[in-house]
């Protein structure tokens, strides 16, 4: 079975500047693998070359060098287009249709006709949570239903891989709860998610495995507990009647132990402390233990590691 | 062919409910009515001047829905990012082109059968209003069929006119296709002074250059029939193909032209 989507070597450079136009690298040869039915989260920071990398695969834009692969088909072929579904960043439609007109527009391209057409629009529009607002000019609409309307026109074909751009972008916190319900349910259909993003929460929620851009540039790829080392940085243990002579007790053993709210105290365990002693050391002295949580690097760590080691971008072709 | 179809009726679907289409058919049948009243001061000349007030609205509220229209349908599309909607699904960029001229020339005939209807709507009133006597010193009758030939070439010419902005829409930014395609139009209406340069100018280079321009800029002056059906004059259906073929050949070139860029084309 081939990947669903595979680049190799993708470049891309801009032509920037009036007078005398020189190349801006915006991606360099990256090289890329995602396997069917797999959630893929592209990260990076703002300017890292992920939109760039998706209008490559939706050949909006042409590589400077390289090659990508839909579906095992090179990018930009009529018949791969049928089996997938691309939603921009900040979508905008055309004013004067309505949302259900825009999408039976959309559906008929994909060949789907009569009956067929009304019920996908239907079933589309409920999924993204449009209701009686379907009748009505887009013309009217907010930032966040535009973005509703585009991740509809995104499932009208029952794609097999969708490329989502920023798709949390715009929406409220329950837009983006319901979008993050949208990706999974994809995912339990089969279907293959790519999608960019610099939220990394996002990420972490629902990716198997994620890319992490920066400077135009492939830094790091692979699955978010391969990537991020789990390692144990310690535990952050949180009780209450923590007196002054347990505190004297704990010091030599602890980080620290920092008083909250409530008569409660903050205490940070190192890693080589196992979290038992000091948890029996607390039984004795009276306290009351509240809360104990392991602290692990997070993917924000290591996204932050990754961009800030990123070398320069190259702003010219050699 | 459905991808065509369905883009074309989208820019169809699209255009009809745009406000600029309206306000345009509604100035130029407010034109067409005022003509009348204009009439009514000149003595003998008041039917001419209707035919000709009509038929220079129709040609100038067309030419404007033809400019804006033909621009802001694909370099809005551009600039808004619409077109990563459409580009990402089954059609090609050469249907996304034919659809969008397509829907372009079935909205602009549309506004001006809209217009056209008006016209002859006071056409109508005016021979009601007339005595048989000013009826008889007319070169032609009121509803004269004959108007519609320059209808028709007016059509061809707004055809050929979208397609110029369809052209400079690919690649150029909305006010500068607006630009080129009002210069262009203008200068299609004088092309035939540049055959003539060698009239007036001795230097066989700038004739060489002006012939060239004469050959490359569109010759619109054989569109514009209004002072011959208006005269009741003959226009001879020879001159009538002959013009509207090439206003499909010019057309066909420009589209051809237009679908080379934009394949090539980055939408970043």
């Amino acid at each position: 079975m081939p990947a669903a989507i595979e680049t190799e070597g993708l470049s891309k450079d801009f032509l920037v500047g009036f007078w005398r136009p020189r190349p801006y690298r915006a991606l360099d040869a990256l090289t890329l693998s995602v396997e069917p039915g797999e959630v893929f989260g592209f990260l990076g920071p703002n300017g890292a070359g992920k939109s760039t990398t998706l209008k490559l695969l939706m050949q909006l834009i042409y590589p400077t060098s390289g090659a990508a692969r839909i579906l095992g088909k090179p990018v930009g072929d009529v018949g791969v287009r049928q089996r997938i579904s691309f939603l921009a960043e900040n979508p905008y439609f055309y004013d004067y249709l309505t949302a259900e007109e825009v999408l039976a527009y959309f559906a008929k391209l994909f060949d789907y006709s009569g009956a067929d057409v009304t019920a996908r629009v239907a079933r589309v529009l409920d999924e993204v949570g449009i209701g009686a607002e379907r009748r009505m000019r887009l013309r009217g609409y907010s930032k966040g239903m535009l973005q509703r309307v585009g991740l509809a026109q995104a499932l009208i074909n029952d794609p097999e891989v969708v490329f989502l751009d920023e798709p949390m972008s715009g929406l409220d916190p329950i837009g983006r709860r319901q979008v993050r319900d949208l990706i999974l349910r994809l995912k339990q259909r089969g279907c293959t998610v790519f999608f960019s993003s610099h939220i990394l929460s996002d990420a972490e929620a629902l990716c198997s495995r994620v890319a992490i851009m920066a400077q135009g540039r492939l830094v790091a790829s692979g699955a978010l507990h391969e990537m991020v080392a789990f390692e144990l940085k310690g535990w952050d243990l949180v009780a209450a009647n923590v007196s002054e002579a347990l505190r004297a007790t704990l010091e030599g053993q602890v980080r620290s132990i920092t008083a909250i709210a409530d008569g409660q105290y903050m205490i940070d365990v190192p890693a080589e402390v196992a979290p038992e002693r000091i948890l029996i050391d607390l039984a004795r002295g009276g306290a009351r233990v509240i809360s104990l949580h392991p602290v692990r690097d997070t993917l924000e760590d290591f996204f932050i590691r990754q961009v800030n080691s990123a070398a320069p971008r190259e702003t010219g072709i050699s | 062919m459905r991808a065509i179809r369905l883009v074309a009726g989208a820019v169809f679907r699209e255009s009809v409910r745009d406000r600029v289409p309206y306000s345009m058919v509604i100035f130029a049948i407010l034109l067409m009515a005022a003509s009348y009243l204009i009439s009514q001061l000149t003595a003998g000349q008041d039917m001419k001047i209707v035919k000709d007030l009509g038929l220079a609205a129709l040609s100038i509220f067309g030419l404007l829905i033809a400019v804006f229209l033909g621009i802001g349908l694909v370099s809005k599309e551009v600039e808004r990012k619409s077109i990563f909607g459409l580009l990402t699904k089954p059609v090609s960029r050469t249907q996304f082109i034919i659809g969008k001229y397509t829907g372009l020339v079935a909205t602009l005939i549309i506004n001006l059968g809209v217009m056209t209807v008006a016209y002859y709507a006071v056409l109508a009133y005016m021979q009601y209003v007339s005595a048989p006597t000013v009826r008889a010193s007319w070169p032609a009758p009121a509803m004269d069929p004959r108007l519609l030939i320059a209808v028709v070439l007016i059509v061809a010419e707004l055809a050929l006119v979208t397609a110029i902005a369809l052209f400079f829409s690919t690649f150029s930014s909305p006010l500068l296709a607006t630009l080129l395609t009002l210069g262009l139009w203008l200068a299609g209406h004088f092309n035939t002074d540049l055959r003539n340069f060698g009239a007036v100018v001795d230097s066989a280079p700038i004739v060489a250059i002006a012939r060239g321009l004469y050959y490359l800029l569109p010759n619109l002056a054989p569109f514009d029939v209004k002072a011959e059906v208006v005269h009741g004059l003959p226009v001879s259906a020879r001159h009538v193909l002959l013009t509207l073929l090439y206003a499909v050949i010019y057309s066909g070139a420009l589209l051809t032209a237009a679908i080379a860029i934009f394949r090539r084309r980055d939408f970043k």
